[in-house]
């Protein structure tokens, strides 16, 4: 059963489904560091697709990412206000908004509703665009040579234009964490408020940034579950990916590029189920594997109770802490 | 410098009044700071010295008053504006991301280090800073694994690379062993021949004798005088602070007691780190006996303290109060037997969200008069917080103000006057248990402190005192156990009491060996 090509074919469903998860943990993983936990990043996600699926059909895919992107930022934005101006208790909000993600996306995407933006967006749009719960998926596009790769090549290089994004964004926020001024100071709000302030870091507009880049990528999960993986809507078709986006970063123990490889751990299970269902394997191996990720992240989480551990990765000291001065 | 005006003027604070809900903290104070001096700032606990260090740093706003740098009118409404103007700042708590390497934590919110991190360069420019004031830290390492005198260094190193000529140091000593103090000194004298300026805020009056050029005296948020050093001397320092002069030796009014309260055998205790702290450490204190324990912090000490009160595990050995064996027992059970803690930190045991009241009635609300069954009552909480209060002076609004708003001394004094307070209907404490009771309190909280142990060993209290301050150790104690790597390497009688035995004592030499 396990012959080359089906090995190909999950490694890249691997891929597709997780990145899903890279995108949204990506944006989660700035959020966190700078002491902003996100509960409504499911809501955030099931936004962007919402506003993919109306504006791909409407004016087509680029004009759709950046929509989608500005109005996960602008759902952030929400966050920040309340959680870093208003000192509002960051649970309590992010799960309201995850609320309100699920709600407003239903809302716009209700058949009379939906009508009425697409025709404004575009009155030239034909009676199939306008009633259709599909659209045109993003093409994938096959990298020279790299894709001729033996078993690899295949899954990493014949994607979608947003798995290489996915790729790119992840070295890049890992360099910029990492390796720059911003990133420092992106950390050190995270960590210890009152001394960033001290040190002239302005913590309110890291957390603000922070917070602002993470709904965009929540957003751009969304946008990417839509028209990069699976472009037919249903409501609430996000299906608790935001939460295990969540998981993820803890995985990940707050670094991007180890959110690459629970990204698509959690992508591979999610695959493996399908498919070993569809090869009629007993139920509760699937069962068992859906579950694997959740071990992996509560094994993490027990290990990082350790001070040692805690010290060495780098756990956000005050995550989901607001920061006043006097 | 030493004397001699003709310096530039680097800080002028001019008439400078900062009110805090119900507090006025800085009520029209002037203030100078000269290059190339080192400038102490003295001032009892609440008198208002780090609330202007704060006001200078920009962390506080003014609400009257002008500051002038460097003969220019300035704005500071932000540490940013303060760094901007040359000014670095050392807190009373350090200020370090303790996951962050060195170097991390001092290019922290700089600008001119580029938007790409080059850590070769910092390194080296850090290296150079550290070698010139002949320093041993690596930039790489992680502050954690830092010592509290290197970490000191570290906040140096930040305000040394920003190219800071005015320096603000918020009670540097209180945490360093008396060598790291000595470093210290010598780095900041030398700081001052480089021509930076130094504010030293501290209660030690020696340490202001010995590396100051000027004082600058403090009392309820106003200055009560400024003076050479040299034409000044500690007990008018004292007079000026406090208004009277100090007690500095404390009479005994009866011998101890033959009864041993404590007993502990060959007690072993891990640290955080799951590695030995105590060793096999054995000791007895008598009914109305104060055992001090010297040593340089991190010998095991502060393990050693929480292990009796009962909030750290013993792996082996015994502890046995009154003939009993309360090994393990919980600190709940150490509090009804009449044991009292007081911690070295108070951030371990203060509730900063929570009110001076609330603080004070912690170890005692599950009690009459405080619980009725369930119910709480909060008047006779209120009456008991206001007792307290005045007993213990504690300098506070009103006793709903959030103890994280009291000045670090007076923080101690609530911590003191709740441990101290037994449980209600029953006696005053039988063991008392003070690790460094009186790190970063001013000198007539000090001696407020010390005159309280010494009442209650006369009362009949078993005390161990914990502290690096010899010169205290040797005026409370009857006997001193001088603890080193976990184990204790001697005990001297009060007889025998003497600084250079003690400080052999105290890096490992035996008791032969240091005579
Ligand atoms: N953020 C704040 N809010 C309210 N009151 C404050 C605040 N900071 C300080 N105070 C009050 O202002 C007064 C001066 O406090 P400050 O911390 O400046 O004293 P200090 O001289 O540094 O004392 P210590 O030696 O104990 O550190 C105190 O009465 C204190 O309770
Ligand atoms: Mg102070």
């Amino acid at each position: 059963m396990a012959d080359v090509a089906w090995i190909e074919s999950v490694l890249s469903g691997a891929v597709q489904a997780g990145t899903v998860y890279l995108l949204a943990s990506l944006g989660e993983v700035y959020a966190e560091r700078s002491g902003i936990l996100n509960l409504g990043l499911e809501g955030m996600m099931i936004i962007g697709v919402a506003v993919s699926f109306i504006f791909t059909n409407a004016l087509g895919h680029g004009a759709a990412l950046l929509v989608t992107m500005l109005v996960g930022g602008l759902v952030a934005l929400i966050l920040a206000f309340m959680a870093v101006s208003l000192r509002l208790n960051q649970i309590v909000v992010g799960l309201a908004l995850t609320l309100f993600g699920l709600g407003l996306s239903g809302f716009i995407t209700s058949a009379e509703i939906r009508k009425g933006i697409l025709l404004s967006l575009n009155p030239n749009l034909s009676e199939a665009t306008l009633v259709t719960q599909q659209a045109p998926k993003l093409p994938n596009i096959a990298i020279p040579v790299l894709s001729e790769i033996p078993l690899i090549g295949e899954p990493l290089f014949n994607q979608n234009i947003l798995v290489y994004v996915s790729y790119i964004l992840a070295i890049v926020m890992w360099f910029v964490l990492f390796r720059t001024r911003f990133g420092l100071s992106l950390r050190s709000v995270g960590e210890n408020p009152a001394m960033a302030d001290a040190m002239g870091v302005n913590v309110y507009l890291m957390r603000y940034i922070a917070t602002v880049i993470g709904g965009m990528l929540g957003a751009l999960a969304g946008a990417y579950l839509f028209i990069g993986y699976q472009p037919f809507w249903q409501e609430g078709m996000t299906q608790g990916r935001g939460f295990i986006s969540l998981a993820l970063v803890i995985l990940a123990t707050w670094s991007p590029l180890r959110a690459i490889l629970g990204a698509y751990l959690f992508g591979g299970v999610e695959v493996l189920q399908f498919r070993l269902q569809l090869l009629g394997v007993g139920a509760q191996t699937p069962q068992f594997l859906l579950m694997l990720p959740y071990l992996v992240t509560i094994v993490t989480l027990t290990l990082l109770s350790f001070e040692g551990v805690k010290k060495r990765i780098g756990v956000p000291a005050a995550l989901a802490t607001p920061y006043s001065r006097e | 410098m030493r004397g001699g005006d003709s310096r530039e003027i680097l800080v002028e604070m001019r008439g400078i009044t900062k009110r805090f809900p119900n507090v006025l903290a800085n009520d029209r104070v002037d203030f100078t700071l000269l290059r190339g001096e080192v400038h102490a700032l003295l001032g009892e606990n609440g008198a208002g010295k780090t609330t202007l260090m704060n006001i200078l740093y920009g962390l506080y706003r003014l609400d009257e008053g002008e500051i002038w740098i460097k003969g220019r009118r300035v704005n500071i409404r932000s540490p940013r504006d303060a760094i901007r103007n040359g000014i670095g700042m050392v807190h009373q708590q350090f200020r370090l991301i303790p996951t962050h390497t060195v170097a991390e934590n001092v290019i922290l919110g700089l600008k001119e280090a580029g938007f790409y991190l080059n850590y070769s360069d910092i390194n080296e420019r850090l290296r150079e800073i550290i070698s010139f004031y002949g320093w041993n830290i690596s930039p790489s390492a992680r502050v954690w694994q830092l010592s509290a005198g290197e970490k000191q260094q570290v906040e140096l190193l930040k305000a040394l690379y920003r190219k800071a000529d005015i320096l603000i140091l918020d009670e540097p000593t209180s945490v360093l062993t008396p060598q790291e103090t000595t470093q210290l000194f010598a780095t900041l004298r030398k700081m001052a021949g480089e021509g930076l300026g130094i504010i030293l805020i501290s209660h030690k009056l020696d340490e202001v004798m010995q590396v100051s050029d000027r004082v600058t005296v403090m009392r309820r948020g106003r200055v009560v005088a400024t003076k050479p050093t040299r034409e000044t001397n500690p007990n008018e320092l004292a007079n000026l602070m406090v208004g009277r002069p100090l007690i500095t030796s404390f009479e005994r009014l009866n011998k101890p007691s033959e009864k041993p309260i404590l007993r502990v055998e060959n007690l072993r205790v891990l640290d955080d780190k799951g590695l030995p702290a105590v060793r096999g450490v054995s000791f007895t204190i008598r009914r109305g006996e104060i055992l001090g324990i010297a040593g340089v912090t991190g010998n095991g000490q502060q393990e050693l303290a929480e292990t009796i009160a009962g909030i750290r595990k013993a792996v082996s050995g015994k502890i046995i109060l009154d003939d009993m064996d309360v090994t393990n027992k919980g600190s709940m059970f150490m509090i009804r037997q009449g044991v009292a803690y007081i911690p070295a930190e108070s951030s371990k045991c203060v509730a900063y969200q929570m009110s001076v009241a609330e603080n004070l009635v912690m170890k005692s609300f599950r009690y009459e008069p405080f619980s009725k069954s369930i119910v709480i009552d909060w008047n006779s909480i209120k009456q008991h917080a206001e007792r307290l209060i005045d007993a213990f002076s504690i300098v506070t609004p009103s006793p709903n103000t959030r103890a994280g708003n009291l000045s670090g001394g007076n923080i101690q004094r609530l911590i003191l006057a709740r441990e101290l307070t037994g449980l209600p209907g029953s006696s005053a404490p039988k063991l008392i248990i003070a690790t460094y009771p009186t790190r970063g309190l001013d000198v007539a909280a000090t001696e407020f402190v010390r005159r309280t142990l010494i009442q209650n060993r006369d009362q009949g209290a078993a005390i161990l005192l914990v502290s690096e301050d010899l010169e205290e150790i040797m005026m409370l104690s009857d006997r001193i156990a001088v603890m080193y790597r976990g184990e204790i390497v001697g005990v001297l009688e009060q007889r025998e009491f003497d600084v250079e035995v003690i400080g052999m004592m105290m890096t490992g030499a035996k008791r032969g060996e240091a005579a």
